[in-house]
């Protein structure tokens, strides 16, 4: 039983033909973490907005479905698809830096949405809160409920936005790149923070990310993206084996390898881009004589 | 852990407790200026004439800073000018910054439709030369502090928009502002919650020198006789008439310019120093 479902999503640059996604259809289950990979431009930043509604203006959505929990996002009215993405979704960002305001100090931003999307009462909710920034593990949670964002650290700072995404008990968090902003020894902790909370809370998480190692880490299933084409939807396991398309060979290929750091890097061979971009321009002109 | 520097008492420091403290000087002159002043502001004698300040030989006592060539006290003309002065820097301040923060946030926030629509009238708005503009409002409605402040707020509205705009455009993009729209808050309340308390710091900076600046135009408009047009003393005013005999009285054009510059520069100084004590970020 999948939670959210894409099929056949695509979106262009609004009033323009020039689309970012292809037909893109994917699944997550509850439970399940489904990486999103491409290089820069491949659109799995998009597919994340796309799914929470904050698409920016020039980016409109011209076919395909999303569904969540089997009810079809597009057909709502803008009020209530806010109001059902605001009860079941929420969004781990990017930058840590950015995402907190500066100017509120941190208990309003966490217990907001207690109060917003739960209706709680603020006290219950600070109690709430506590509990959460207690549950990823920072310390002297009342302390930092009083702070303002600059008195924090990154790391501290992405912690509490993981516990924030998970205070109301969203059914499906889209995580977007959340460790590329921090430093290497951090990121660890941060991916096993992000991997235990959503194990224990049972949450359907798309975990957008350009590194295929925490990939390997964190997810159950990926989906390869070029072009706004999903080239290769596979289970982690079945990915690392053996991948099927060429151009996620070639990605793989061109991963680091840990066991052998002074491996010189393998570019994506010109042939395996221009190959991918024929099945591209291929599916680009089906879609225009339909 | 959290560090130190919400530890660190951030002192008011000078700046902040002079320019409070002149500017508290002059509200109480301008509210209890009956009660204060020495002498009648209107009152004209003849005979007193042209006297100097207390400290110069010849002074008249009861009249601290000398006399007018009506013999008008200059003090409490001061006093009294400040009612004017004050009413104008308050009222016409805060009506500029709400009109101009409010249409700038607009725009900033929801850009599309309203923010060219907003900003476009900003750039014809501006096209208009604005002394011109003031005078010729005021010829259309007649000499008086209403007109003064419509001028006011009408010249210098576009100064906020401007600025707050460019600084909600800023804050729009960041990722608590996304965060907000994802957890289903309406756009006016992400406004109010999310991008105004960013935008506060700047708003009161502008504010407050906005207050200054509408001080200034105040005693221009006054000093080329376009303000109150009754007998109602002005800064501006008894700075023009001061003009005049500035070889014989230098008094009369002197402690009024004092008052107005002390007051534009506390404005001034005032927003600079609230934003070094309370915008949290600075901390």
């Amino acid at each position: 039983m999948t939670y959210l479902e894409l099929k056949g999503l695509s979106a262009r640059i609004t009033r323009q033909n020039h689309p970012l996604l292809r037909s893109v259809s994917l699944s997550v289950a509850p439970g399940e973490v489904r990486g999103l990979v491409g290089e820069s431009g491949a659109g799995k930043s998009m597919i994340g907005k796309a799914v929470l509604g904050i698409l920016p203006k020039a980016v409109e959505v011209t076919g395909g479905e999303i569904l969540l929990g089997g009810e079809d996002l597009q057909r709502l009215s803008d009020k209530d698809r806010r109001h059902r993405i605001g009860q079941t979704c929420a969004l781990i960002p990017q930058d840590p830096l950015t995402a907190l305001n500066p100017s509120r100090r941190i208990a309003p931003q966490i217990t907001d949405r207690l109060v917003d999307i739960l209706g709680w009462e603020r006290a219950r909710a600070v109690a709430r809160a506590e509990e959460l920034l207690d549950e990823v593990r920072i310390q002297d949670p009342a302390r930092v409920m009083r702070a303002y964002p600059h008195e924090l650290s990154g790391g501290m700072r992405q912690r509490i936005l993981i516990a924030s995404a998970f205070a109301a008990a969203p059914k499906l968090i889209v995580a977007d790149e959340p460790t590329t902003a921090l430093d290497v020894t951090v990121q660890k902790q941060i991916l096993k923070l992000i991997r235990d909370m959503q194990a224990r809370h049972g949450t359907a998480l798309l975990f957008v990310t350009h590194d295929l190692g925490i990939v390997s880490k964190v997810c159950n299933r990926l989906s390869v993206l070029y072009g706004g084409m999903v080239v290769e939807d596979n289970d982690v396991p079945g990915f690392f084996a053996g991948p099927r398309h060429a151009y996620s060979r070639a990605l793989l290929a061109a991963t680091p390898k840990y066991t052998d750091p002074s491996a010189s890097l393998t570019p994506v061979p010109d042939q395996v881009i221009a190959d991918v971009r024929a099945e591209i321009d291929a599916f680009d002109r089906e879609r225009a004589h339909v | 852990m959290a560090d130190a520097r919400s530890l660190v008492k951030r002192r008011a420091g000078p700046r902040l407790w002079l320019s409070a403290g002149w500017i508290g000087l002059v509200v109480l002159a301008a509210v209890f200026a009956p009660l204060i002043a020495p002498q009648d502001p209107l009152a004209q004698d003849l005979f007193l004439g042209r006297m100097p300040p207390f400290w110069m030989a010849g002074a008249e006592p009861g009249y601290w800073l000398g006399t007018d060539s009506l013999g008008r006290d200059v003090l409490s003309r001061i006093i009294f000018g400040a009612r004017i002065a004050l009413s104008v820097a308050l009222v016409a301040g805060g009506i500029t910054c709400i009109l101009g923060a409010g249409l700038g946030l607009m725009a900033g926030y929801m850009r599309g439709w309203v923010d060219t629509v907003i900003s476009r009238f900003i750039d014809i708005w501006m096209a208009f030369p604005p002394v011109l503009f003031s005078i010729l409002l005021i010829a259309v409605m007649g000499p008086g502090l209403i007109s003064i402040i419509v001028a006011i707020v009408v010249i210098d509205w576009t100064r906020f928009a401007r600025v707050i705009r460019a600084e909600a455009m800023g804050q729009g993009v960041m990722d608590y502002v996304a965060s907000a729209r994802v957890v289903g808050r309406g756009r006016i309340s992400t406004m109010l919650t999310e991008i105004l308390p960013n935008v506060l710091p700047t708003i009161v900076v502008l504010l407050t020198l906005e207050m200054g600046i509408a001080v200034i135009i105040e005693a221009i408009l006054s000093f080329v006789n376009l303000s109150i047009p009754t007998d109602d003393p002005t800064w501006g005013g008894m700075i023009s008439e001061g003009r005049i005999s500035i070889n014989q009285a230098w008094w009369v054009l002197v402690f009024p310019l004092i008052a107005l510059f002390l007051t534009v520069l506390a404005f001034s100084q005032l927003g600079e120093g609230l934003k070094n004590r309370y915008d949290p970020v600075l901390r």
